[in-house]
């Protein structure tokens, strides 16, 4: 097949011959791309006629080096993918990694990761409802969002030592377990959060500025969101109601009573009320998940040999001294099937899902993450032809883009 | 400013300071450091947290974000610059005005970090000049302020106004890394058919 | 969740094999029926969402007998009923029909295909790379090009203090 030489963005731009047609470059480094995404549009006055992407100003091989990492360093990687919400990604992978190796976690280690998974969502909301206000012109907004995913952060560093690059789970559990100091924490955040969410959502919902600036922006219909494959709050504020959580329960979802919203209008307004109703109903799984959490072991048993044991058995046992050396041993590690799974979760922007490739090391042969910032990215020209171009930041913000997990 | 008394001829009169103009200069100038948040990744967000309600940057007199280069002097590039931001990243450090300074916030800035691989630049020091290198992954808020308190010293001490503490030669000489790694080929020399 | 392949599958498409792994089910599929097949999932059993697309290059697999594996997984918007689709490539012959008729967001999915492992879309409407930039030559997630790459990220001009 002849393949068309690759033309440069800049090129298409310019192949338009409307001559009261301009062309806009938007980025990489613009305040309101947060990060770094690039923009060529085609504009006719102020409206947008044509909006083309350019991305990868960030793309760092992500997957390349999960092919030289073992299955417990890579989790270091995953939460740089998205840095917003490492949590959900540690968990989205290690899932997966245990579906190849088919171990059962402990009751313990499947309510500790439910709860991290939560918190884990409602940071990522605080910033992206927060980042939306701030786009338009909403600043006190961003600030209490923002006040808020510090005591987040607080958490998450009495647990595991981390600000938000935690590196929390290890194949079979998590690095530490959860202490009373940080089931405390957790208590007060879920006291105090409702006052924040209130008061945000007075602060917002009926603002006459942001109402306008995002109802009926940024159309989605529900035929277009499965076409272009969404999931997450945007497939959801266009009437998609497929939740992985509800669907597929993983985790410690089957027990835990919470409803999935959802939405029929598909703008920004919609995708920001979703988000915002979301946030509580994390809420109400963190106060379920706290009180009811199982106690025991919070990694797997040694039998399994994946998780390091503990320091006292290592000591005391001659089995755990015998693992804990084949864990750590150079070539020794732990046997991987040489086969291939899909594993997904419901991470806070969309289906997050790793194709793992085993080749019976223990380094993934491919580690492949299904990135739901890509896949909604991929829309954005359909959303935003025939708007104007301030419109480009409202939409932009309800999408939630998070530059290195678009690109990786 | 001028430590410790010397003589002059003259009685100065009160709330005079005698003082050189190169300290006077130095001394404006650190204490109005606009930052421009070149921020690409995960430590972005330790910058938006040092900005942002309980690290308040503002109490150190550098808070005034700008995004455009032209109105900044001090670059904090937060994150990891790849090889199709580094011709961005160098284009916006020209477009600063004199005088300027660089910080490197993060591992992956400085030195690529974690990302050891095809596409991450290992280090942007290779390409442009830096003057502060904040460790850690990501650097802590306090890190941060405390790597703007240390340049706003280096400021101080070094500066002159004429701007000659940047024409000294060390500066100038090629990074030693840059010696040992020489580049393989031309970039568009690399088709390699597998 | 998998689901079993469909029943009526193996009448209309005799050379399309089947095989489960914890609990997944995994169709294997050649590439000239890759179209036809996915027509039939997504208007007869409603599998109307493309989850994932992507490629596997099995050069230093043990056991593979072919170089490139592309992996299409398929799902259901209702429910989170999920199918994986395999076909094989080899080179020099690495081209694909796109499936950007039947959906198109596949077209991001197939253009970052194109970029990391250079396996060519048949019928795609904007084949361009799509992460790297346009001047680059190689294909970096092929299991041929090393981790570090060969030199492209230490080809720039250095910036000094003086000309700044
Ligand atoms: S140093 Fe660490 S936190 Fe900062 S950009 Fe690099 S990976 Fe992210």
């Amino acid at each position: 097949m002849p393949l068309v030489a690759a033309q440069s963005t800049a090129d298409i731009a310019h192949n338009d011959l409307r001559d009261y047609v301009w062309t806009m470059n938007f980025g990489p480094q613009h305040p309101a791309t947060h990060t770094t995404l690039r923009l060529v549009l085609k504009l006719d006055g102020e409206r947008v006629l044509d909006a083309m992407p350019d991305i990868g100003y960030l793309h760092s091989g992500f997957e390349k080096i999960g092919e030289h990492l073992d299955y417990n360093q890579y989790v270091t990687v995953t939460d740089r993918m998205n840095y917003i919400s490492p949590m959900a990604n540690n968990v989205a992978w290690h899932m997966a990694v245990e579906k190849l190796l088919g171990i059962e976690l402990t009751p313990r280690a499947v309510y500790i990761r439910t709860i991290i998974c939560e918190l884990a969502r409602i940071s990522d909301h605080l910033l992206s409802t927060g980042a939306i206000g701030l786009d338009v012109g909403a600043f006190t907004f961003f600030l209490y969002a923002f006040y808020q995913r510090e005591k987040i952060y607080d958490i998450f560093e009495t647990l595991c030592g981390a600000r938000f690059t935690n590196s929390y789970t290890r194949v079979g559990g998590s690095s530490h377990d959860i202490t009373p100091l940080v089931v405390e924490k957790i208590r007060a955040f879920c006291q105090d959060f409702p006052k924040t969410i209130d008061d945000m959502e007075r602060l917002l919902n009926r603002n006459r500025i942001f109402v306008d600036r995002t109802k009926g922006v940024g159309l989605l219909s529900r035929e277009d969101a499965v076409n272009f494959s969404a999931t997450g709050p945007v497939a959801r504020a266009s009437g998609v109601t497929r939740d992985l959580r509800k669907d597929e329960p993983y985790l410690a979802y089957a027990d835990l009573d919470f409803n999935v919203p959802c939405m029929k209008t598909g703008d920004c307004y919609a995708r920001y009320l979703v988000r915002m109703v979301e946030m509580r109903e994390s809420l109400k799984l963190v106060q379920q998940a706290i009180e009811n959490i199982p106690s025991g072991p919070f990694n797997v048993g040694i039998d399994e040999r994946t998780a390091l044991p503990s320091k006292q058995q290592v000591y005391q046992t001659i089995e755990g001294t015998i693992s804990h050396f084949e864990l750590v041993m150079a070539n020794r590690g732990f046997e991987v099937p040489q086969e291939e799974v899909y594993c997904a979760t419901e991470a806070p922007n969309g289906e997050l899902g790793f194709y793992v490739v085993g080749d019976g090391s223990d380094v993934a042969y491919r580690a492949r993450c299904r990135p739901p910032s890509f896949i909604n990215f991929a829309m954005f020209p359909h959303l935003i032809r025939g708007h104007t171009l301030s419109d480009i930041v409202a939409v932009l913000g309800s999408l939630n883009i998070i530059a290195a997990e678009l690109d990786r | 400013m001028a430590e410790g008394g010397f003589a002059v001829a003259v009685e100065l009169p009160e709330n005079v300071v005698i003082s050189k103009l190169d300290e006077l200069a130095s001394w404006c100038r650190k204490n109005s450091l606009w930052p421009m948040p070149f921020a690409t990744a995960c430590c972005g967000i330790e910058l938006m947290a040092t900005g942002a309600s309980r690290h308040d940057l503002a109490r150190f007199g550098a808070e005034v974000f700008r995004f455009s280069p032209r109105q900044c002097d001090l670059m904090i590039v937060a994150g990891r610059v790849v090889m199709k931001m580094l011709p961005v990243l160098q284009r916006i450090w020209q477009q600063m005005p004199e005088p300027k300074w660089c910080i490197s916030m993060g591992a992956c800035a400085s030195t690529g970090g974690v990302f050891d691989t095809y596409c991450v630049v290992q280090g942007i020091d290779r390409f442009i000049p830096v003057d502060m290198y904040v460790p850690g992954c990501p650097p802590r808020p306090e890190q941060l302020i405390q790597s703007i308190i240390d340049l706003q010293d280096k400021i101080q001490r070094e500066g002159t106004i004429g701007g000659r503490e940047f024409l000294a030669t060390q500066r100038q000489a090629p990074k030693r890394a840059l010696v040992e790694l020489p580049v393989l080929q031309p970039a568009n020399a690399l088709v390699r058919k597998a | 969740m998998s689901v079993p392949a469909p029943p009526d599958l193996n009448e209309r498409f005799p050379c399309v094999t089947c095989s489960e792994f914890r609990g997944d089910t995994r169709l294997v599929v050649p590439r000239d029926d890759l179209v036809a097949l996915f027509k039939f999932l997504r208007d007869e059993h409603h599998f109307d969402l493309l989850v994932d697309l992507t490629c596997v290059d099995y050069l230093k697999y043990r056991g593979a007998e072919n170089r490139f594996g592309l992996i299409y997984i398929v799902g259901d918007s209702r429910s989170a009923a999920r199918l994986t689709v395999r076909t094989f490539v080899n080179e020099p012959d690495t081209v694909v029909p796109s499936v950007t008729s039947l959906w198109r967001g596949a077209n991001w999915l197939e253009r970052e295909v194109w970029d990391l492992f250079g396996i060519t879309f048949d019928g795609h409407p904007d084949h361009r790379r799509i992460l790297l930039p346009e001047e680059f030559t190689a294909h970096p997630l092929r299991k041929d090009y090393p981790l570090q790459g060969l030199g492209e990220r230490h080809n720039f001009p250095t910036i000094t203090r003086g000309e700044a």
